[in-house]
């Protein structure tokens, strides 16, 4: 499978992080970037797209909301201005990911009690149980894949309770996932577009099921929630539902699956989180940041000179998260994967205005996973005769990861 | 030692909050503030350093 575009044969002038080799051979290919002297690559993809590989340069963009907009986070083919019927700034078709201030700052906030630490901390007993069904359901096969039957459910079915979504809907939701990420630059296709439109006519039936019956769960919350004391449009709350089952699945999916890759090859880090689970959470940290699953992007508001290059109006801006967290200008040794840096500025979660909203959850839920697998399975390794697969597009995972069990407990 | 958390730049990465619980606080839309009107006792001083040093938007002040 390659992008509309077909392969790239020169990463230097013509990159498409669309192309699968992208997401495999990610930290060669910015290695390859940066030497060919431009901290700034660029290629004539997807209508102009620019893809800035320093910290100091990711941390601006995040934070220069006045000429980079967030109208559009995820690159495609089109831009907002060809889209028809697309919803204008400032809210945008997922709000607050796709708004820009001011009516951002109001989007989000209504969000943010339910995720804050002290409302997600209590999840934790409800995700080992989880976590350790999953296990139970592998009886006791030596052969096992800890993407596909282990981290791809934990992150659908904590989201399907919290918003109020039916859970046997779960491989609906990674599909409709997959749609919105995964096929990237290929919007005019016609089944793509059916899908899309099922996706629509399925949470518009389950919002409308919820004004008729409300319920504790998330949707009735928005469905009540009140801006500059008006209700919100019935776009904003579809909206908003559709971004929190989108950015809380394959994102946590990814970093699950990157985490226990990195275990699977590091006997050693292995072997010490083992005997020493207190050091999990750092660890966590870690793999967070070497192993960063989300790139962001943006559109340039109008032209503008930025370090020296001129980026137009509506073109696209990646803003790579992952690469942030490997410079070596921010942190020492970037590149080793140190389960002991106990300095660890991270960006895997954003910065600026558009901090990651489900961060606590994604924490959490990245500590019990890995804490129960390794729990459960204290000595694993890859299945060496099988491939590890990645996701393409800009959230960045292992989508199967072949293990073979060496010990259970 | 005082720890301030610059709230103009706090945007709620709870990183401060998880590993110094003894000094930062959150509240319910996430933003930190510093317990204690920012005072570290002594035996938290490391503490205070990792907190400043874990935070991603360099919102955490401390004076010596
Ligand atoms: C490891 C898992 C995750 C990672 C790496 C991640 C990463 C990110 C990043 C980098 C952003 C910033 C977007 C930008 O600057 O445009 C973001 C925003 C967001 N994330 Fe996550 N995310 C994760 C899990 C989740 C979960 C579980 C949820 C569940 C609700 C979630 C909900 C959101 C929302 C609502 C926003 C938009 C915030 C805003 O625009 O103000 N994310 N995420
Ligand atoms: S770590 Fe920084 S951004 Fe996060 S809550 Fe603490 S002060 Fe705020």
């Amino acid at each position: 499978m390659t992008t509309v575009y077909g392969p790239v044969t020169d990463w230097a002038t013509d990159f498409d992080h669309g192309d699968p080799e992208y997401n495999k051979n990610i930290h060669q290919i910015w290695e390859t970037l940066k030497a060919s002297g431009c901290p700034i690559a660029h290629t004539e993809r997807y209508g102009g797209t620019w893809l800035p590989l320093t910290h100091e340069m990711v941390h601006e963009i995040a934070y220069d909301t006045d000429h980079f907009t967030s109208r559009n986070v995820v690159v495609g083919q089109l831009k907002p201005s060809q889209v028809e019927g697309a919803i204008p700034a400032p809210i945008g078709g997922a709000p607050p990911i796709t708004s820009d201030p001011p009516f951002h700052a109001g989007a989000r906030r209504l969000l943010l009690p339910a995720f804050s630490p002290k409302k997600i901390d209590p999840l934790r007993s409800k995700m080992e149980k989880m976590c350790n069904d999953l296990i139970d359901k592998m009886g006791d096969r030596e052969h096992v894949d800890a993407a596909l039957e282990y981290s791809q459910h934990i992150p659908v079915l904590i989201i399907a309770e919290m918003l109020g979504l039916p859970l046997e809907d779960a491989d609906k939701f990674r599909g409709w996932v997959n749609l919105v990420l995964g096929n990237i630059g290929d919007e005019r296709n016609e089944d793509r577009m059916a899908q899309f439109m099922e996706f629509d006519a399925y949470l518009h039936k389950h919002i409308a099921d919820h004004v008729e019956n409300p319920r504790d769960d998330l949707i009735s919350f928005l469905l009540d929630s009140e801006m500059d004391g008006h209700k919100l449009l019935p776009e904003h709350v579809q909206g908003t539902v559709l971004l929190i089952l989108i950015a809380g699945i394959d994102t946590t999916w990814s970093g699950i699956g990157s985490s226990l890759w990195h275990l699977a090859t590091n006997a050693v880090d292995r072997r010490r989180l083992v005997e020493n689970p207190e050091m999990i959470p750092q660890a966590v940290e870690e793999f967070l940041r070497a192993y960063a699953p989300v790139t962001m992007a943006r559109l340039v508001r109008e032209d503008v000179e930025f370090h020296g290059v001129q980026m137009k109006e509506e073109d696209w801006v990646l803003l790579p998260f992952p690469a942030a967290n490997r410079d070596e200008a921010q942190f020492e040794n970037a590149d080793t994967v140190d389960i002991d840096r106990e300095e660890n500025r991270h960006a895997a979660f954003g910065l600026g205005i558009h901090r990651c909203i489900g961060s606590n959850l994604a924490r959490l839920e990245l500590n019990v996973a890995v804490e129960t697998f390794l729990k459960r399975f204290p000595d694993f390794e890859l299945n060496g005769s099988e491939e590890v697969t990645w996701s393409t597009g800009q959230v960045r995972g292992p989508r199967t990861l072949p293990f073979r069990v060496l010990s259970r407990s | 030692m005082r720890v301030h958390v610059d709230s103009s730049k706090c945007q709620g990465h709870n990183r401060c909050y998880a590993l110094a619980p003894e000094l930062f606080d959150v509240d319910e839309y996430g933003n930190a503030f510093e317990l204690n009107d920012g005072v570290v006792p002594v035996e938290l001083e490391a503490k205070a350093r990792l907190a400043a040093n874990n935070c991603p938007e360099f919102a955490i002040i401390i004076e010596d």
